[in-house]
């Protein structure tokens, strides 16, 4: 099968500098894919080569077989929409007007539309959400309207291609959601769609597969979750990413980190979690560099799913068990080997107090995470009261998930004779 | 005003355009008609509208007159060339206005953006001032002078196939200012034709023929309807060049040829009448008011409309004992009238 979209050993230089250089990807028909990449990797331009608006210095574009460069203006735009990032909207055309342009393509040029063209225009804004706008000037609508304008324009187009750039950049979280799901029904009718989309985890719930592209370059190519994954998110945008699987829609989601996640960690790092309290944890030390490990945890637990995810050593116990000597002698290897303690801010209970009692009998510093209230996780009574105030006693408290990574990297570093440091982040109560 | 104006532009959304276009092209020609027939009245020697229209049937039927000798000679050499070469050159230069300020998308675009009013001045005082007089040299030059200004522009701002808008603007502004110097230079060095090339300057209608109203008529009407054609891509063309592409609009093809035949419309115009300032830009902009940005109804509105100004401005330049040169009037009548309609917001820059 030809596919719809061929882009082959496409280069393109402006203004002297080389914005793709040998680009090769195709898309078949009826698929959605979306470019991703940092801004100035060049989606917007490989767009436009698409769509024939500019003349790559090398290589070819075919669409539907056609080789564009060959094409006119006129054969391109039955078989390409483009909406644009942003549209000059220099006169007060009516938006009903505006839409009505996208059926110059099959109208001649004194020929009159027909009714055929006015259903298509009236369908068009319908999906589009625009129809209640179809009288207003295009000038006087918000710039998400307008944005949903120009892709009503598009779609009133018919074309079996449909090139999108940003299309919800300006959308209201509403419209964002509605917009592409519009759009995976065009694909579903069997459109081909190719968008650049900044949000990453819009992009892997919504596109069939994805481009990366950075510096140029096609760098990964294929299902959102095999294209955005820790190692290729660094390299394109040249932060540090933990890549997830989104709780609810099930797709890949990108949480990005500040400086904060710098790759200078090193060391092993033992987490206490439990009921979900260290999965933030994890994925900080993950994305720090440091070597986590967890346990004792149920093997159901949310703790213990990250904990594969993101390949940690991992000490499990039966779902409602509680720690048993095997356990906690399992943790009390990885403690001893550990460079640092970690202690979540999980509910303290007879089960797994062994687990608790062990990090206080551990030589590594240790780091307490001061989240919920004690009063609201602490199921052991004043047995569990002391064990805290006795965790505290010997621990660096770190308020919230942000700056355990800090107060690690200072324990770590400051040496392991376990005595506590208490100037960092400090306890606020007596 | 406004009441008008919200009727005139929505009121009538059930009527499809080819219904509008239609009424609003019938009303202005009968403004057109009636403007023209009243002008033809005013004069040394008044003569009245019935016999105005009664001689102008005639000569159009082929009929006879009850009207004096006297008086045909008057309407039909005199006044009515005039009237139809000043309908005609109004009709010019708004089209052109319109198409121009659509065309760079730039509120204060009008006929001569591009240099051709320079050129054609350059050419007109250079005729003026040459020590051979040719009977005819005059608009030949003028407009010889608008299009090699025009075309010169085009081709300075034009690079590997492409003529960016905004080059071509700054192309023709440095292109004007250019021939301005040069126009100033000569006259520096008039002498005697100075009162002449001043005068040809401001525009007028004086001495108008029925063989230029002919010749102007033979380039301005197939050009209208050329532009007539394209209005849709002008329309496609206002949504930014990028977007007209995508649309299947030939992009730079559709400029050269839009930019090609307003450059010559204008040229004609100037060439037969002089530097007429303000028609094409002021009546685009208050059709557009009236009418909307939809240009396959504001272009022939627009045309119309200033074809009757031009006249009726006209006929207040020569209606005083002393004649005016017309572009004095149709500056010192528009420019008020579109400050009124800019402090009262209804004219928008697009």
């Amino acid at each position: 099968m030809t596919p719809a979209i061929d882009v082959a050993d496409l280069s393109v230089t402006l203004g002297g500098v080389s914005v793709l250089d040998s680009v090769s990807t195709s898309v078949d028909e009826g698929r959605f894919v979306g470019l991703v990449g940092p801004n100035g990797a060049g989606k917007t331009t490989l767009l436009r080569a698409i769509n024939g608006a500019l003349t790559p210095d090398r290589g070819t574009v075919r669409v539907a077989g056609q080789d564009i460069a060959g094409l006119g203006s006129r054969a391109t735009s039955r078989l390409v929409a483009t909406v644009p990032q942003s549209t000059a909207s220099a006169f007060d055309f009516p938006v009903r007007h505006v839409v009505a342009m996208g059926r110059t393509p099959h109208v001649g040029r004194l020929g009159t539309r027909t009714a055929a063209d006015r259903a298509a225009v009236d369908e068009a804004m319908a999906r589009a959400a625009v129809a209640d706008l179809a009288d207003r000037p295009v000038t006087d609508v918000s710039g998400g309207e307008r944005q949903r304008v120009v892709l009503a324009r598009a779609l009133a187009q018919d074309t079996p291609v449909l090139l999108l750039d940003e299309p919800t950049s300006d959308l209201d979280v509403n419209h964002q959601v509605r917009t592409l799901e519009l759009v995976a029904d065009l694909v579903d009718e069997g459109r081909t769609v190719v968008a650049a989309i900044h949000d990453l985890d819009l992009a892997a719930r919504y596109c069939d597969e994805l481009r990366l592209l950075y510096e140029g370059e096609i760098r990964a190519a294929g299902p959102p979750a095999s294209v955005l994954t820790d190692a290729t998110v660094e390299a394109a945008f040249g932060v540090r990413a933990t890549v997830t699987e989104h709780p609810i829609t099930g797709s890949a989601s990108v949480t990005a980190f500040g400086d904060d996640g710098a790759r200078e960690g090193d060391g092993r790092i033992h987490v206490v979690g439990g009921g979900g309290a260290a999965t933030p944890l994890l994925h900080r030390l993950d994305a720090a560099g440091f070597e986590p490990s967890v346990g004792a945890v149920s093997a159901d637990d949310r703790d213990a799913e990250t904990a594969r995810t993101i390949g940690a050593d991992l000490v499990t116990i039966p779902p409602y068990a509680p720690v048993d000597d095997a356990a906690r002698a399992a943790v009390a290897d990885r403690l001893s080997h550990a460079d640092a303690v970690v202690v979540a801010d999980v509910t303290i209970a007879p089960g797994n107090r062994p687990v608790l009692d062990a990090v206080l009998d551990a030589s590594a510093p240790v780091v307490v995470v001061d989240g919920r209230p004690l009063d609201e996780r602490n199921v052991a009574g004043a047995a569990g009261r002391r064990l805290d105030d006795r965790l505290r006693d010997r621990s660096v408290v770190a308020d919230e998930p942000r700056t355990v990574v800090d107060a690690v990297r200072r324990v770590v570093s400051s040496g392991t004779d376990g005595t506590p440091c208490r100037d960092i982040e400090a306890d606020p109560r007596p | 005003m406004q009441q008008i104006l919200i009727y005139c532009k929505h009121g009538c959304k059930t009527m499809n355009t080819r219904v509008r276009t239609g009424a609003w092209v019938l009303g202005l020609l009968c403004a057109l008609v009636a403007v023209a027939l009243v002008s033809a009245t005013i004069g040394p020697v008044a003569i009245g509208v019935g016999s105005v229209a009664d001689i102008a049937l005639a000569a159009l039927l082929d009929g006879t007159t009850a009207a004096p000798a006297g008086h045909r000679t008057i309407v039909m050499s005199i006044r009515l060339p005039r009237i139809v070469l000043g309908a005609l050159v109004g009709f010019a230069l708004a089209s052109a206005g319109t198409v121009m300020q659509g065309f760079f998308r730039n509120p204060m675009a009008d006929p001569s953006i591009v240099g051709v009013s320079a050129g054609a001045a350059t050419g007109a005082v250079a005729a003026i001032l040459a020590p051979i007089a040719f009977p005819v040299a005059l608009p030949v030059a003028a407009f010889v002078g608008a299009l090699l200004a025009g075309f010169g522009v085009y081709v300075l701002a034009s690079e590997g196939g492409r003529t960016p808008v905004g080059t071509l603007l700054l192309a023709g502004v440095a292109i004007q200012t250019f021939l301005g110097a040069v126009v100033s230079f000569m006259l520096v060095q008039a002498g005697r034709d100075l009162r002449e090339a001043i005068y040809w300057l401001m525009g007028h209608l004086q001495h108008s023929t029925w063989t230029e109203a002919g010749i102007v008529a033979a380039v301005v009407v197939p050009g209208f309807l050329g532009l007539l054609v394209y209005a849709r891509d002008l329309n496609v063309l206002l949504l930014g060049e990028e977007d007209a592409h995508s649309l299947g609009i030939e992009v730079e093809r559709t400029k050269r040829l839009l930019l090609g035949v307003s450059s010559l419309l204008t040229a004609a115009a100037v060439a037969v009448a002089g530097v007429i300032g303000f028609v094409g830009l002021v009546v685009p902009h208050v059709m557009r008011l009236l009418v909307g940005p939809d240009h396959r109804i504001l272009l022939p509105t627009s045309a119309l409309a200033g074809a009757a100004f031009l006249v009726a401005t006209d006929t207040v330049a020569r209606a005083g004992t002393a004649e005016l040169p017309v572009g004095i009037v149709t500056a010192a009548v528009g420019a008020p009238f579109f400050l009124y309609l800019l402090r009262n917001r209804e004219v928008r820059t697009p």
